[in-house]
C-alpha cells in the first residue's frame, strides 16, 4: 500500500515530494474512473464542507473544483469577490474569522495576493488548498497538465516540456517548472526578456529563443499573455509579440512530431498561439478539463480522507 | 509474507492444495445455480478478491466478465484512517443491469466492505441480483449481510486475523489465522503461548482489538465444509 | 531625584575625546561634573554598573512618532518612551506625519509634546517640500526657529532633480541637512520586496537595488553640484554604499546611515517566514552581497551612523495580505541587543566603534548637542548591561506597536540605564522589578 499522503495544506508545488506528486496523479487517475460512470457521484466525502473563497473572477477552476466537490459528496459553498476587500469592507483577517466561525473542512482560494492562502493557513484550521495566488503558485493546474502529459506520453521523466510567454506574471509557469523538475522531466522557459523573471534559471533553464525552446520539444505549454502587459511597457505590441513569439504551424514543425500542446485557458489566438495550432490535433485542452476535475477530487480525497493530514 | 505489526501465526487453514480444492467446489457451487455462466459477472474487491473472482472465472465452463472494485471512496471509516493515494481504482468493463453479479472477496468479517462494495456496485446501475462469494467467514458481523457462497466457515477471536495470502499478491497461497502477539520479552524469548497475553499494542486500526476478556474461546474449531458436490 | 549621581564601575567608552576605560562618572545638576577611576561619591546617590557600557547618548536621527495623525501608531509620549528603553536619550522625528511637518506650527507641536513626555530629547526634522509633495519648497528657517534640525521627505523620494538641487541650495544657507530616502519609484511601483531569486519565487513584485542607488547617484551629484550636504537614510545595497564611497572621497559633503535590520537581515527571511509582514520595509531587506556591502561601509566609515527607521504599525495595518501591509518594522527597543550581540560581538565592529556609530556620529552629522562625555557636557548617557541575555519581547515593548521580525530572538547585551541631561527616563532594574 502507498504512504498516506502527508500534507495538510496544498499551498504550492514546491513542499511537495516527487512521491506525493506521483500520488495525486495516479489518485486522479482513480477519480477519472469515476467521472466515467453513469452516476458520477460517490459517497467519499459526504458531510465534509468546503468552501470555495474566490477573490479573481475564474469560472474555469472554480467549476472544476466544484463538480471535483458534487462528486465526492461535500457539502461545498462559493464565495466569490470581485476584488479584494481591503479596500472595501472586509480584510482577509475578517472573513478568514468568519468562515472559521462556520467551521469549513476545507477552504479552497484565489487571490491576487501572492501568499493569501499562506495567511489563510496561519488563521485557519481548515485545510487550504491554494487555486493560484498572484503570482506565486497555482499548484492544481500545475498537477493536472503533468496528468494530461502523463497520459499522452506515458511518462514524465525526460520530457522536454518548453514553457513559453509570460513567465513573469505567471504562477501556471512558477507551479509547471518545479512540478516538471522535481518529477525528472525537462521544463525550459521561454520568453521575452522583459518578461522573464530576475533569477528564473532557479527553475529551469531559460530562453529568449522559441524556436530553441520548441527544439525536440515533447510537448509546449503556451502561458496566456495578459493584454495589460502592454501597458506596463514590457511589450510595444501584441502583434511584434506573436511575431517573435507565437505558436505557429510552422513552429510546431521544430518539435517532436508527437508533441502536445498544452494552454491553461483562457487562449489568446494570434497573440500566443494561432488558431490553427489551438484547434490543431495536438491540442489537449479537453483532456485538461476532464483532468482538471479528477486531479481535483485527488487533492479533495488526499486532504479530506483523513482526518485531516498529520495528526 | 510476514504476519502485519503485533501479530503472529497461529494456525494455518488452507494451504494451497486446500486452497484450490476450496476455489474449485466454491466454482462449481456457482455453475449450479447459474448454468450460463457467460451471462455473470464477477467482481473482486480489491485487493485480495480480484485474483480470486479471476481464479473463480477460470474454473467456470464459460468464462465470465471479471471487473474490481475499490471501496476505498465508499467506506464509511475515512474520517479515521489516514488518507492513502488511490492506486487500485474500480474497473467494470461491461453494463451491469439486469446481469447476476457475484461479489467476490476474501475474507468476511463486519460486513462494511461488502456494504461499501453494494453501495459502488448500484452506482454502476441495477443489476438483476447481487450474490456474494467469500474465500473465508469469520464471523463477527455488524450488518445483516451474510454471503451465498463461502469457502470456509472459521471461528476466530475478534482481534486475530484471517489472511489470505495468494500466489499474485504474497507469493503463496495460504489462508493464515493470525493472533495478536505478546508483548515481546526483554530477555529470553517466551514460550509457546498456554495462556494468551493482552494484546500488543500495534493492533492495525483495521480490525481493532477488542479487550482479551473479550475474546472468543481460543480453539478454531473449524466446522467441516460443506461438501455438497464432489 | 537626587541632584548628584555616581555612576560606578563601568567601562566608559567616549569616542569623541578617545576615552576607554574603567571610570566612575559623577554627575551633578544634569551635567557630566568628573570622570576619574574611583571616585568618592561625597553624597551622591551611587549606581553600581559594572560589566556596563557608559557612553553618551545614543541619538537615533530615524524615527517616526506618528503623532500627529497617527497617534493609534505611536505618540510622541510612547515613541520616546520606547526610545529611553532601547538606550538613546534623543530622536529624530520624521516629518511625514497627518499633517506634514512642513511648517513651523507642526515643529512646534511636536517640540510641545516631547516636552510634555519628558523622556528623551526629540529632534523634528522638518519636511523638505510643502506636504512632501515634491514640488515646492517647505519653510526651513521657520521651521528650524522652532527646534527642526533637518529637513526630509522621508517615506519618498524627492523625484524632481531641480527641486532637489534647490533644497540643497536653500538649506545649505540655514546650515540644515537634506536627508533623502533614496528610490526610483518608476523603479520600484508596486513592489513589496526586494528584485531577485526570492521574489520571484514568492511571486512578490521586487524592486531592484537600481531603484536606490540611482537616487543616491543623483543626489551625491547634486550635493557635488550645490555643495550642499546631503544625508542618505537607511542606505541598503552594495551599489549606493560604494557610491556614497566615492563621493566622500571626492569631498562631496555626503553622510549616511544603515539599520540594523539591513545589516543582519536578507530578503531570505520573507521566504522563511513565509509572507510574514513583519520583514516588509522599505527600502527592503536585500540580497547577503548588499547586506555584507552595508556592513563594511559601517566598518570602514563609509556609513557613518545606525539609524533604526523605527516604523511602527497597527496589527491591523501588517495582519493582511503581503503586497498590501504597510512598509516598516519597529526598531528602538532591539537596535542596542541587535548591535552589540550580532555586530559587535560577532566581530564585525569594535564597542568603541558603536559608540561612535550611535552616539557621535549622529550627533554630529546633523549637528546635535551631545555625542560627548567630557566633564561639562550636559549628562545624556546611555548605559548598557554588556553581559545580560534576555529575548525580544515585543509584548514588554513601550512602543505602541509591536511589528518586529526579531521577536523571541536571543540577545547579549541590553539598555540598563538612560540619562537625559542627568535624570533617569528608564532603567532596567526598575522595569525588571516592576
Amino acid at each position: 500500500m502507498s504512504a498516506p499522503f502527508p500534507h495538510r495544506h496544498l499551498l504550492g508545488i514546491e513542499p511537495l515530494t516527487a512521491e506525493h506528486i506521483v500520488s495525486v496523479l495516479d489518485t486522479a487517475e482513480a477519480m477519472r474512473e469515476v467521472l466515467g460512470r453513469p452516476i458520477k457521484k460517490v459517497p467519499t466525502l459526504r458531510g465534509r464542507s468546503v468552501v470555495n473563497l474566490f477573490y479573481e473572477a475564474s469560472t474555469r477552476t472554480r467549476s472544476s473544483f466544484e463538480m471535483a466537490e458534487r462528486v465526492l459528496s461535500a457539502d461545498s459553498l462559493s464565495i466569490a469577490t470581485a476584488t479584494s476587500s481591503v479596500q472595501k469592507g472586509e480584510t482577509l483577517l475578517d472573513t478568514a474569522k468568519n468562515l472559521e466561525a462556520m467551521n469549513p473542512d476545507m477552504i479552497i482560494m484565489r487571490h491576487g495576493s501572492s501568499g493569501a492562502p499562506h495567511f489563510l493557513a496561519r488563521h485557519c484550521r481548515a485545510a487550504i488548498v491554494n487555486a493560484g495566488d498572484g503570482f506565486h503558485e497555482h499548484p492544481t493546474q500545475a498537477l493536472l497538465d503533468a496528468l494530461t502529459l502523463r497520459q499522452k506520453k506515458g511518462r514524465l521523466e525526460g520530457l522536454k516540456v518548453a514553457i513559453v510567454g509570460d513567465v513573469l506574471h505567471s504562477r501556471v509557469a512558477r507551479s509547471n517548472a518545479l512540478l516538471l523538475t522535481k518529477v525528472g522531466a525537462k521544463p525550459v522557459l521561454c520568453g521575452p526578456p522583459p518578461l522573464l523573471p530576475v533569477g528564473v534559471e532557479q527553475y529551469a533553464p531559460a530562453t529568449t529563443r522559441l524556436d530553441e525552446a520548441i527544439e525536440g520539444a515533447d510537448a509546449i505549454m503556451m502561458l496566456r499573455l495578459q493584454r495589460e502587459r502592454m501597458s506596463g511597457a514590457f511589450l510595444p505590441s501584441t502583434r511584434e509579440y506573436h511575431e517573435l513569439y507565437g505558436l505557429t504551424v510552422e513552429r510546431v514543425k521544430k518539435a517532436k512530431p508527437d508533441v502536445v500542446i498544452l494552454h491553461p485557458g483562457p487562449m489568446n489566438r494570434g497573440v500566443e498561439i494561432a488558431s490553427e495550432v489551438a484547434d490543431g490535433p495536438y491540442s489537449v485542452i479537453l483532456d485538461q478539463v476532464t483532468n482538471g476535475v479528477a486531479v481535483r477530487m485527488a487533492v479533495l480525497y488526499l486532504l479530506l480522507g483523513g482526518s485531516g493530514g498529520e495528526a | 509474507m510476514t504476519p502485519p505489526r503485533g501479530f503472529r501465526e497461529r494456525l494455518c487453514l488452507m494451504d494451497a492444495a486446500r486452497l484450490d480444492r476450496t476455489l474449485s467446489r466454491m466454482a462449481a457451487e456457482i455453475c449450479e445455480r447459474h448454468p450460463d455462466t457467460a451471462r455473470l459477472l464477477l467482481v473482486g474487491v480489491h485487493t485480495r478478491g480480484v485474483p480470486l473472482a479471476q481464479r473463480l472465472a477460470a474454473r467456470l465452463p464459460v468464462r465470465p466478465v471479471v471487473g474490481s472494485l475499490d471501496i476505498t471512496l465508499y467506506r464509511d471509516d475515512l474520517t479515521t484512517i489516514a488518507p492513502h493515494p488511490l492506486t487500485r481504482g474500480t474497473a467494470i468493463p461491461v453494463a451491469i443491469d439486469g446481469r447476476v453479479v457475484i461479489v467476490v472477496d476474501d475474507v468476511l468479517f463486519t460486513g462494511r466492505t461488502v456494504r461499501a462494495a453494494l453501495d459502488e456496485l448500484v452506482d454502476f446501475g441495477r443489476p438483476a441480483r447481487i450474490e456474494l462469494a467469500v474465500l473465508c467467514d469469520r464471523g463477527h458481523r455488524e450488518l445483516p449481510i451474510r454471503a451465498d457462497y463461502v469457502g470456509e466457515t472459521v471461528s476466530t477471536a475478534r482481534d486475530e486475523i484471517v489472511e489470505v495470502r495468494l500466489s499474485d499478491e504474497d507469493g503463496e497461497d495460504s489462508v493464515w489465522l493470525l493472533e495478536p502477539a505478546p508483548v515481546p520479552a526483554v530477555t529470553p524469548p517466551p514460550p509457546p503461548p498456554v495462556e494468551r497475553r493482552p494484546a500488543a499494542k500495534a493492533v492495525p486500526a483495521r480490525k481493532a482489538a477488542k479487550p482479551a476478556a473479550q475474546r472468543a474461546r481460543v480453539a478454531a474449531r473449524r466446522k467441516p465444509a460443506p461438501r455438497r458436490k464432489r | 531625584m537626587s541632584e548628584r549621581l555616581l555612576l560606578r564601575g563601568g567601562r566608559v567608552i567616549d569616542p569623541a575625546r578617545g576615552v576607554d576605560g574603567a571610570f566612575d562618572v559623577m554627575i551633578e545638576h544634569g551635567r557630566v561634573a568628573e570622570l576619574g577611576p574611583k571616585l568618592p561619591p561625597r553624597g551622591a546617590a551611587v549606581r553600581d554598573v559594572t560589566g556596563c557600557l557608559v557612553a553618551p547618548g545614543f541619538i537615533d536621527i530615524h524615527v517616526h512618532l506618528r503623532e500627529p495623525g497617527r497617534e493609534d501608531k505611536e505618540t510622541i509620549a510612547t515613541g520616546t518612551r520606547a526610545a529611553a528603553r532601547g538606550g538613546f536619550t534623543a530622536v529624530c522625528a520624521m516629518p511625514n506625519t497627518t499633517p506634514v511637518n512642513d511648517s513651523a506650527a507642526v515643529t512646534r507641536f511636536v517640540m510641545d509634546r516631547a516636552r510634555e513626555a519628558r523622556s528623551v530629547r526629540v529632534y523634528p526634522i522638518g519636511a523638505i517640500t510643502k506636504g512632501s509633495l515634491g514640488e515646492e519648497l517647505a519653510e526651513y528657517a521657520d521651521m528650524q526657529k522652532e527646534g527642526a534640525v533637518a529637513v526630509s521627505d522621508d517615506g519618498r523620494p524627492v523625484g524632481s532633480a531641480l527641486v532637489f538641487r534647490r533644497a540643497l541650495e536653500y538649506a545649505k544657507g540655514l546650515g540644515l541637512v537634506v536627508i533623502d530616502h533614496c528610490e526610483d519609484p518608476t523603479l520600484s511601483h508596486g513592489c513589496c520586496m526586494n528584485e531577485g531569486p526570492v521574489a520571484t519565487r514568492l511571486g512578490l513584485r521586487g524592486a531592484p537595488a537600481v531603484s536606490e542607488s540611482v537616487i543616491v547617484e543623483r543626489d551625491i551629484a547634486l550635493a557635488e553640484l550645490t555643495g550642499g550636504a546631503v544625508h542618505i537614510a537607511h542606505l541598503s545595497t552594495a551599489a549606493a554604499v560604494d557610491a556614497v564611497r566615492r563621493g566622500k572621497a571626492r569631498g562631496v559633503r555626503v553622510t549616511a546611515e544603515a539599520t540594523p535590520h539591513h545589516l543582519l537581515l536578507t530578503d531570505e527571511l520573507v521566504r522563511e517566514r513565509e509572507y510574514d509582514t513583519s520583514t516588509k520595509m522599505n527600502p527592503p531587506l536585500r540580497n547577503e552581497r548588499d547586506r555584507l556591502a552595508v556592513l563594511a561601509g559601517l566598518k570602514d566609515g563609509t556609513i557613518d551612523c545606525i539609524a533604526t527607521d523605527h516604523a511602527p504599525h497597527t496589527v491591523d495595518d501588517k495582519r493582511v495580505e503581503y503586497d498590501q501591509a504597510a512598509f516598516g518594522i519597529v526598531g528602538l527597543e532591539t537596535a542596542v541587543p541587535l548591535m552589540i550581540d550580532r555586530v559587535v560581538n560577532a566581530g564585525h565592529l569594535k564597542l568603541g566603534q558603536l559608540v561612535e556609530r550611535m552616539s557621535t556620529a549622529p550627533a554630529r552629522v546633523l549637528g546635535l548637542p551631545g555625542g560627548r562625555l567630557a566633564p561639562g557636557d550636559v549628562a545624556d548617557v546611555t548605559v548598557v548591561d554588556l553581559k545580560r541575555r534576555a529575548r525580544v519581547d515585543p509584548e514588554a515593548f513601550a512602543s505602541k506597536s509591536r511589528n518586529t521580525p526579531f521577536g523571541g530572538l536571543e540577545l547579549v547585551g541590553w539598555p540598563r540605564l538612560t540619562l537625559v541631561g542627568g535624570r533617569v527616563v528608564f532603567d532596567a532594574t526598575e522595569s525588571a522589578a516592576g
